[in-house]
């Protein structure tokens, strides 16, 4: 008997929709957010987690709809990222039914900003998002950069330094993403995820490449992950959640089954 | 028709907890208010909170909901839920010691950072999916034995009497997830968010008098 990892499916959504793909569903309107966290949620995933990656700002307000509409209907955890900039952002996605935001490009312009919010509304509540990307050769010792913007954008901030320094500005949790792997299906970087579930005591929440289920299994063992989180694996049908726990089980890992 | 009251007093997912007792309560109507005619005219109580203790037992003060609340403590069913939980005791050690409302004996304590189970260091806070063993409370009616809830708090509720443990989750240390004692139950983890198992005990909340 112990706590167990978590698995979190990751959605985008765009204008209220969701973008990805969600083939296995099989439903008719395959991009209802409300719709597919049910699905998620009746498969055993531990959270969800929502990115916005709407551009618009009008079109940002609908995802606080989204978020009231899920939250009335999915008992689990729902954590928001994409366009928290502000105090009263939180408050409003908290409000509408959210437990936890997500806060990535926001952090890196204004530390202090992540410090504001942990003590308004409480670490628990705080997850910083660091997108990392390996910075040094392969005959050095490892060392991963802090990159905003979808990986295009270089901070000059050290990954392992910056999410110390997050978690003493009171996050409650860490998302960290591989930009190296997301996407390519080759697995965590679990050298990354290591070396910052190893530098502090909060959860590690890996992403960025998953394309096998021993990877998850890899993520939590090997890489020291509290959470793994996966899009495109669960999206397209390849697995669920639940083969997923199966399989982790089966590894060794305690799961919510 | 039946009144659940959400004390409202500035912290906390309260969306969730009323969402989550609509869906389970058949015509219950859930009011989220901070006005003490209200909550005593209301059939149960629950005492929501995330943040910290400092504020929380503040904003307390603050809408002079303390006598309210040892009020409706006297004999009204109220569920405290993960901070709330903390409120209803003694005292909690978090934000250097805070006195809280002394309803149910014990204090709150925070989890070291060097616990350790099969050699891997356990992170602060307690965050996911742990499970519950309970004994035969009202409120567990129908809840497996040893189901899942989520949690995420780091400090833990330490009773001064065993006779108000009603659930213990293991984290490094074997702590009490759950209290209760007459008509006060409280929870660490969040029913709200711990579907299946958390609605099935906030539908027991809701059939239940207090005794």
């Amino acid at each position: 008997m112990s706590l167990a990892k978590r698995i979190i499916p990751c959605l985008d959504v765009d204008n209220g929709r969701v973008v990805k793909g969600v083939k296995f569903l099989e439903i008719r309107d395959a991009g209802d957010p409300v719709e597919i966290a049910r699905r998620y949620n009746e498969q055993g995933a531990d959270e969800l987690t929502f990115l916005d990656i709407t551009a618009s700002h009008e079109g940002r307000a609908t995802m606080v709809k989204v978020v009231e509409a899920v939250a009335g209907e999915v008992f689990i955890p729902l954590t928001v990222g994409g366009g928290i900039r502000t105090l009263e952002d939180i408050s409003r996605m908290l409000n509408a039914g959210a437990d936890k935001v997500s806060i990535n490009t926001s952090a890196v312009q204004n530390p202090m900003f992540v410090k504001q919010a942990a003590e308004r509304f409480g670490s628990q509540c705080i997850v910083v998002a660091v997108d990392a990307k390996r910075v040094s050769a392969a005959d050095e010792a490892p060392r991963w950069e802090v990159f905003t913007h979808g990986g295009r954008k270089a901070t000059g901030l050290d990954v392992v330094a910056w999410v110390t320094r997050m978690v003493d500005y009171g996050a409650g949790e860490i998302l960290l993403t591989s930009m190296d792997r997301d996407g390519t299906r080759e697995g965590f970087d679990l050298g990354v995820t290591r070396a910052v579930s190893t530098a502090v005591n909060v959860p590690i929440i890996a992403s960025g490449g998953v394309g096998t289920l021993d990877h998850l299994v890899d993520g939590v063992k090997k890489g020291g992950a509290d959470a793994v989180l996966a899009a495109s694996i669960f999206h397209f049908g390849q697995f669920t959640i639940e083969q997923a726990k199966h399989h982790m089980r089966a590894a060794g890992i305690e799961v919510r089954l | 028709m039946s009144v659940v009251a959400i004390i409202d007093y500035g912290m906390g997912n309260l969306h969730s907890v009323a969402k989550a007792i609509e869906r389970v309560g058949d015509g219950v109507r859930v009011r989220v208010t901070h006005d003490a005619r209200e909550l005593q005219s209301a059939d149960r109580i629950v005492l929501p909170g995330v943040g910290a203790i400092r504020d929380c037992m503040q904003a307390l003060h603050d809408r002079e909901l303390v006598p309210v609340i040892h009020a409706l403590a006297e004999n009204k069913p109220l569920l405290g839920i993960c901070l709330g939980m903390h409120a209803l005791m003694d005292f909690s050690e978090e934000n250097d010691g805070v006195e809280c409302l002394g309803i149910l004996p014990g204090s709150v304590r925070r989890f070291t950072d060097t616990m350790q189970e099969r050699g891997e260091r356990l992170k602060v806070p307690h965050m996911g999916w742990n499970q519950v063993h309970h004994n035969g409370h009202p409120l567990w009616r129908d809840v497996p034995q040893d189901s899942r809830f989520y949690f995420v708090h780091s400090y833990y509720v330490a009773p001064a009497h065993t006779s108000i443990i009603s659930g213990t989750t293991r984290y490094g240390i074997e702590f009490c997830s759950v209290a209760a004692r007459e008509n006060v139950f409280a929870t660490q983890f969040h029913p709200e968010k711990s579907q299946p198992a958390g609605l099935a005990l906030l539908a027991n909340f809701l059939r239940w008098n207090g005794v």
